[in-house]
């Protein structure tokens, strides 16, 4: 890719005159930030749109990539950071969706498996061909889009933020695939921000920031800081320590709590934990064990089915007035039509500060809005623009501060940092210790592993809807958790 | 001011648009267009009656445009303006024509809040519905919308009615609402009324509410983010059954305009549509309250435009000619915006 640069609506340049050369048989990590351009130049070089300056060349032939299909073409190859997969259809029809081989206007199943099973033990991909996609874990639903592109012959594999929904033990079975794949001659650019990973896995690094390359290396020659200060720039970045010396008061307690979820099935069972003032409970799991519904019921946004939540030693009520960070930000968390300060009234609107007899009064929302886009550094500093037009880390940062500023005794964060960058990620969490600090008592439920051992004091792990493992911190590490999340142990013993 | 003058733009072209095809087909048979359009625009716009037909012909639409934009505020689809209007208007009635011994300053807020219990029981019943069962308010309105014609039918036929005719009695005098032309001396021969104003007054207080308080943002927040408002714990059903019912309650007192500034009693099928074409106007102004008295202007104009071109061209074709008109102003405002959309992003 030679020069490429794409701007969008004039005013954001996502691309500016990168230029990208990966070598066949390599891994090649892409990293930067959120914003600095890796999905946009990936999109580029998939076909889904077109660069306004700059040219792709394919094993040295120019070519013009003007859709996903021309790029299938040319054996360019892409696994989505959101799935593209059918959950109620089998791992076969999924793979071979959209070129399935045809005998008599009828699909030939048997031609497809045979060609399906070929890739798999060629590859040394293992997985059941006969199974829904909605039966299997995330880490194998990940295995079957690479089987995608391999059975749509890919030469070239991107893979966008593969691990970000892994636990620690499927993301060395990735790298053992993508070892693999590499031994077999194809080309794989990898999308992240997670350096450790870049590190282990990668062949030659390209380090983007505001849409430019600031820098090309082979990853022997580089360390974690080095690619690090490249990817933020000169800030640094300033880290919250968590303080020891609390006052303990119980602030939160669950006590043999079941919820069931929509489909009236116990997602969590039998729940019991409790956490005091001024200290952080952090609930590890892979996605879909219950993590979801616990945290609505805490919320009192679902009733639980049996059992006791009480915070302040009182039973939690729908009135209960809690600082809530909920897992997806777009869905629950703001409203994308409204403005900034509308939405960071969100859930408050009835709240005397805001009150002017029966109405909401605009000038203190004014007021309070200003406050909290500079303290929190929400940007652009412009409260009256729609919430949609900011990045997800500063709409991310508008939910915190909403959520912290309630005179709540509780917080629960949810995923606080899916999808943010290192920059946005650390105040987030400097803000949640600044909480705890102050006495409060945080709830954090995360998939990060490292974000989860970083910030608690004691980790949960919830499997499959039960908690039978409480870690303090700092006598656990991600291994061993990894262990109790997949269900491997299950009882401390 | 970018952004109004984009707002304007778009219906503008659209309805430029629109009369350039109804000319097509007025000339498909056998007509002359500006003929046609000639006497059109006079009539509607050329003289002082015209305008009086034209804005009393808008009155109801005002009403009917606020009630489905204030359920669609909620993300609610309204269907049943027209049922709620039918409703509200004919327990107007009943209270005008049953206590015809009060004075007018308690008899006509008495005739008011009547309409919109009616039409708010009429929106409370799919909105409670909705929020109990599940069912969808779009099939509840629109069978609500039998039902409260049939119920109006026998209501009329059967008990209340004047026997031969299809109306109730007439109401007391101290409930008529004034016409503009007994106060003003404008608009001669009109039966624009009062209840206009009352159409204005509800604007306002449907925009304060929407915009100004507590209440009117948990609505909007409901429209546009019903998992937002979930978790920002928001009561989601008590919200749902009031924004219906509110939204019955405005369409009911719709039917003033026809009953206590016109004929004075409740006649069958006096709405004529109006909860319908409601739809139409509450869609083009994009539920902005303001914007819906302009729309309900240009309906206006359509719907006696129609009459004043009776004898030229025939009645059916007059009907096309509405329906076809309002179509295409939907779709052109809905091209415009793509368009508008695109020139944005390469300008």
């Amino acid at each position: 890719m030679i020069a490429i640069t794409k701007t969008f609506a004039e005013k954001v340049i996502a691309n500016n005159s990168i230029s990208l050369s990966v070598k066949k048989g390599e891994v090649h990590a892409i990293v930067g930030e959120n914003g600095a351009g890796k999905s946009t130049l990936m999109n580029i070089l998939y076909g889904m749109y077109p660069p306004d300056k700059g040219k792709i060349q394919i094993n040295g032939n120019e070519e013009i990539i003007n859709s996903p299909a021309r790029a299938i073409q040319l054996k360019i190859g892409m696994v989505h950071q959101h799935f593209m997969l059918v959950p109620p259809l089998t791992v076969l029809e999924n793979i071979i969706l959209g070129s399935e081989p045809e005998k008599n206007l009828l699909l030939d199943f048997k031609k497809a498996k045979e060609r399906v099973s070929q890739i798999t033990s060629s590859f040394k991909i293992d997985v059941n061909l006969e199974t829904k996609i909605e039966n299997l874990p995330v880490g194998l639903q990940q295995r079957v889009e690479i089987l995608k592109l391999l059975y749509r012959n890919a030469e070239i594999l991107i893979l966008d933020e593969p691990t970000a929904v892994l636990t620690p033990q499927e993301t060395n079975e990735l790298f053992n695939t993508i070892d693999f794949l590499k031994s077999e001659g194809k080309t794989i650019i990898l999308i992240t921000h997670k350096l450790n990973e870049v590190k282990a896995i990668s062949d030659t690094i390209t380090v983007l920031r505001h849409g430019k390359v600031v820098g090309v290396t082979g990853t022997e020659n580089a360390t974690i800081e080095s690619i690090a200060r490249l990817m933020v720039g000169e800030d640094k970045i300033y880290e919250e320590k968590k303080a020891n010396i609390r006052e303990k008061k119980l602030i939160l307690e669950v006590k043999n709590v079941t919820v069931l979820n929509e489909n009236s099935v116990e997602a969590v069972k039998d729940v019991s934990f409790e956490i005091n003032s001024g200290e952080i409970l952090g609930i590890a799991g892979v996605e879909g064990n219950g993590q979801h519904e616990l945290v609505e019921a805490i919320s009192s946004i679902r009733k639980p089915a049996k059992g006791k939540i009480t915070l302040n030693n009182a039973e939690l009520k729908e009135e209960h007035n809690i600082a809530h960070i909920p897992a997806d930000r777009h869905r629950n968390g703001i409203v994308m039509d409204f403005s900034v300060a509308e939405n960071l009234i969100l859930g408050r609107e009835k709240e005397n500060l805001f009150k002017k007899d029966i109405t909401i009064d605009e000038s203190k929302v004014k007021t309070f809005a200003e406050k909290l886009v500079h303290e929190y550094d929400i940007r652009p500093v412009d409260i009256d623009i729609k919430i949609k037009s900011l990045s997800g880390g500063n709409q991310q940062k508008a939910v915190v501060a909403r959520e912290i500023t309630k005179n709540s005794d509780l917080i629960i964060a949810s995923h606080p940092t899916r999808g943010l960058d290192i920059k946005a990620a650390s105040f987030v969490h400097n803000a949640l210790i600044k909480e705890s600090d102050k006495g409060k008592a945080v709830l954090l439920v995360s998939s990060d592993l490292a974000e989860l051992l970083k910030l608690s004091d004691r980790i949960a792990v919830i499997y499959n809807g039960q908690i039978n493992v409480i870690f303090d911190a700092d006598k656990t590490n991600e291994y061993e958790l990894g262990l109790y999340m997949t269900g491997s142990k299950v009882k401390n013993e | 001011m970018n952004k109004v003058i984009y707002s304007i733009l778009g219906p503008l072209a659209a309805i430029i648009i629109a009369l350039f095809i109804g000319a097509i087909i007025i000339s498909l048979i056998g007509k002359d267009p500006v003929e046609v359009y000639g006497v059109l625009f006079y009539g509607t716009l050329g003289n002082s009656y015209g305008i009086g037909q034209v804005l009393f012909k808008a009155t109801p639409l005002i009403f009917t445009g606020l009630s489905v934009a204030f359920a669609f505020k909620a993300g609610l689809f309204n269907i049943g303006a027209e049922g709620q209007m039918i409703i509200g208007g004919f327990a107007a009635a009943w209270t005008g024509f049953t206590f015809v011994t009060l004075p007018w300053i308690i008899l006509i807020p008495l005739t008011i809040i009547a309409a919109f219990v009616g039409g708010a029981l009429w929106g409370f019943i799919a909105g409670y519905l909705k929020a109990k069962y599940g069912s969808h308010e779009v099939i509840n309105t629109i069978m609500l919308n039998f039902i409260a014609a049939a119920l109006a039918s026998y209501l009329v036929n059967e008990i209340y009615g004047i026997p031969a005719t299809i109306h109730t009695p007439e109401v007391s005098g101290s409930s008529f609402l004034l016409r503009f032309d007994a106060i003003t001396g404008l608009f001669p021969g009109s039966p624009f009324n009062t209840s206009f104003l009352a159409a204005i007054l509800c604007t306002i207080i449907f925009y304060f509410i929407i915009n100004r308080t507590p209440f009117g943002y948990q609505i909007r927040t409901l429209g546009l983010n019903k998992n937002a408002a979930e978790y920002a714990r928001m009561k989601i059903k008590k919200l749902v059954v009031l924004s219906m019912l509110i939204s019955g309650g405005i369409a009911g007192i719709g039917s003033i305009n026809f009953i206590f500034g016109y004929k004075h009693y409740y006649e069958l099928g006096f709405s004529e549509g109006a909860g319908y074409i409601g739809i139409a106007v509450a869609l083009i102004a994009r539920n902005n309250p303001f914007a819906i008295i302009i729309t309900a202007f240009f309906f206006g104009i359509l719907e006696y435009g129609g009459l004043t071109i009776n004898t030229m061209v025939p009645k059916e074709l007059v009907t096309i000619l509405q329906a076809l008109l309002i179509i295409l102003v939907i779709t052109f405002v809905r091209i415009i915006d793509v368009l508008k959309i695109k020139f944005l992003k390469s300008a």
